[in-house]
């Protein structure tokens, strides 16, 4: 499965200047994009970008550049449902922007469409029995 | 056509009790025709599963060596106050205390993550919950000072004991103000932007026995997952307000005081949750089996949401203010359809109450009745009804 995630990388000051972004594309066969970047040689430096491919090799790339000694932030977040805690009460379903909280007519379930989440985190802190957790 | 609670239990031994839900008793009813439900159907279960803050639990955790006296000391269970009013080794705790160290609503919305509430999931669950307490020491109890883990398991009596739960209607709360309400009736957006509801509406326990004429003083009743039973009328019980023809209240009525062994009851039943802005609380799932013991209380068992009304209450101003103004009444049934009009407005809903939970409960206490595990009771005296001159009270400040 492809998959793709906007990162921020921080490198400090002692592998600025290795290849390691050269290393990851040649090495793992992902291909990126980059959206913005500040690399000074011998100083700290990132680079905000999107990394595509597929799901094994990602995350052998990822565990390679932070073997590296990169550090590595999400720009991309998600909200997950955790549903041994949730109980099905439905307060969500009002506070959520997105619509993303549908309750089924018949058995009052609610479903929890990860695809229309826009990851607020409105839900989080409104859903009772605290269910609702982001993920990075 | 007439049963006794004693022919019923005969039934219940043998497995030959005919059970229902209170939704499915809709369609039998329907289908065969009240008379010959009324006949055929012994009894039906009922549930409902939502916060009640009026939830609480004591303990007695067996002595210490050497003895220490909580009785007038200070307690706190995974640091959340508990009540040391009782004997020595006596200790109570409500489903709103709160750690001392929580902020509150110092920055709003405080979150309250962590309370009595659950405290009392923790310790159903089978946690260990640290017990650090002092007390002033004496010459029978000399200890001053005690931190402990504490289990479920090896407390003496750990007991359910709820001063008012299941509610017999409640409001629909809606916010008029401008700005953002943290209630809790959970968050209310401006402008009635939404509304707020809290009841299982026909499934719920004493709307399907509007009167209360089989639910009284020992009725043994599903509480937390396990048996507990009505043991008085629940704090501000009244049963003296307006109704529909059908005898339903349409506005918060009567309530129940209950009690049962917390040893066997379970933390899918017992929640703890946290309201933002108002505070951490329980959620209790609750479970009345109703006899059917003649055509009449079957016939208050077949209420639906569309027969059922809630008083629409600004959470802005007269809630808190404690007018008495409603603005509207609207039925559960479109309370469920997602939205409701208000003034011409579609104003979104949202439950509180989780109705598929409360399902849940019906099925498994028509589960117990089948399988004879459950046998009803014969309640020792009465509820307070109409005209037992119940009167609801407000404070009268004075000095």
């Amino acid at each position: 499965m492809k998959i793709s995630h906007k990162l921020v990388l921080h490198f400090p000051p002692r592998i600025v200047e290795q290849p390691v972004i050269n290393n990851l594309i040649k090495n793992y066969d992902l291909s990126f994009n980059i959206l913005k970047a500040s690399i000074i040689p011998n100083q700290e430096g990132y680079v905000v970008l999107e990394l595509s491919g597929e799901q094994d090799k990602y995350d052998a790339g990822i565990e390679y550049i932070t073997s590296a000694g990169v550090k590595i932030e999400s720009l991309s977040r998600s909200v997950l449902r955790n549903d041994e805690r949730c109980t099905g009460c439905g307060a969500c379903v009002s506070v959520c922007p997105s619509r993303s909280f549908i309750v089924e007519p018949q058995t009052r379930l609610v479903s929890f469409d990860n695809n229309r989440c826009v990851a607020c985190g409105l839900c989080i802190k409104a859903c009772p029995p605290r269910a609702m957790e982001f993920h990075f | 056509m007439a049963k006794t609670i004693e022919e019923i239990n005969e039934k219940i031994k043998q497995g030959k009790a005919v059970i229902a839900t209170a939704e499915e008793i809709i369609g039998i009813a329907r289908d065969k025709g009240m008379s010959c439900a009324a006949r055929e159907v012994d009894v039906v279960t009922t549930g409902t599963f939502g916060p009640m803050c009026s939830s609480g639990a004591y303990f007695n955790l067996g002595h210490a060596k050497p003895r220490i006296k909580l009785g007038g000391g200070k307690a706190t269970l995974n640091d959340v106050q508990a009540y040391t009013g009782y004997a020595a080794a006596d200790l109570l705790i409500g489903a709103n205390a709160l750690p001392d160290d929580d902020p509150r609503n110092r920055v709003r919305p405080g979150e309250f993550n962590y309370g009595g509430g659950h405290v009392i999931e923790e310790l159903v669950a089978g946690r260990d919950v640290r017990l650090v307490a002092s007390a002033y020491g004496t010459d029978c109890y000399p200890r001053k000072n005690l931190d402990t883990l504490i289990n479920i398991n090896d407390l003496n009596e750990a007991v359910l004991f709820n001063p008012r739960n299941a509610y017999q209607n409640y409001n629909v709360a809606v916010n008029s103000s401008e700005k953002m309400l943290y209630t809790y009736m959970g968050i209310l957006k401006p402008r009635f932007a939404n509304a707020n509801y809290c009841s299982a509406g026909q499934l719920s326990p004493l709307l399907n026995d509007p009167y209360l004429k089989t639910i009284g003083i020992g009725t043994r009743i599903f509480l937390g997952g396990g048996i507990g039973y009505v043991v008085w009328n629940g704090t501000q019980h009244n049963p003296e307000v307006t109704r529909s023809d059908n005898g339903v209240p349409k506005r918060g009525a009567s309530t129940l005081a209950v009690i049962g062994d917390l040893k066997q009851m379970c933390p899918r039943w017992l929640r703890g949750v946290s309201m933002l802005g108002y505070g951490a609380t329980l959620a209790v799932g609750i479970g009345v089996p109703i006899p059917i013991l003649s055509d009449e209380i079957l016939n208050y068992t077949l209420v639906s949401d569309s027969d059922i009304l809630a008083p629409v209450v600004d959470y802005s101003s007269t809630f808190p203010q404690r007018e008495p103004e409603v603005l509207a009444e609207v039925s559960y049934a479109d309370l469920k359809s997602g939205s409701f009009k208000l003034n011409g407005k579609d104003v979104a809903t949202a439950s509180l109450s989780s109705y598929s939970r409360a399902a849940e409960i019906a099925v498994t206490l028509k589960e117990w009745l089948q399988q004879g595990k459950f046998l009803l009771t014969q309640p020792v005296k009465p509820l307070p009804s109409i005209g037992d001159s119940i009167v609801s009270k407000v404070l009268n400040e004075r000095s």
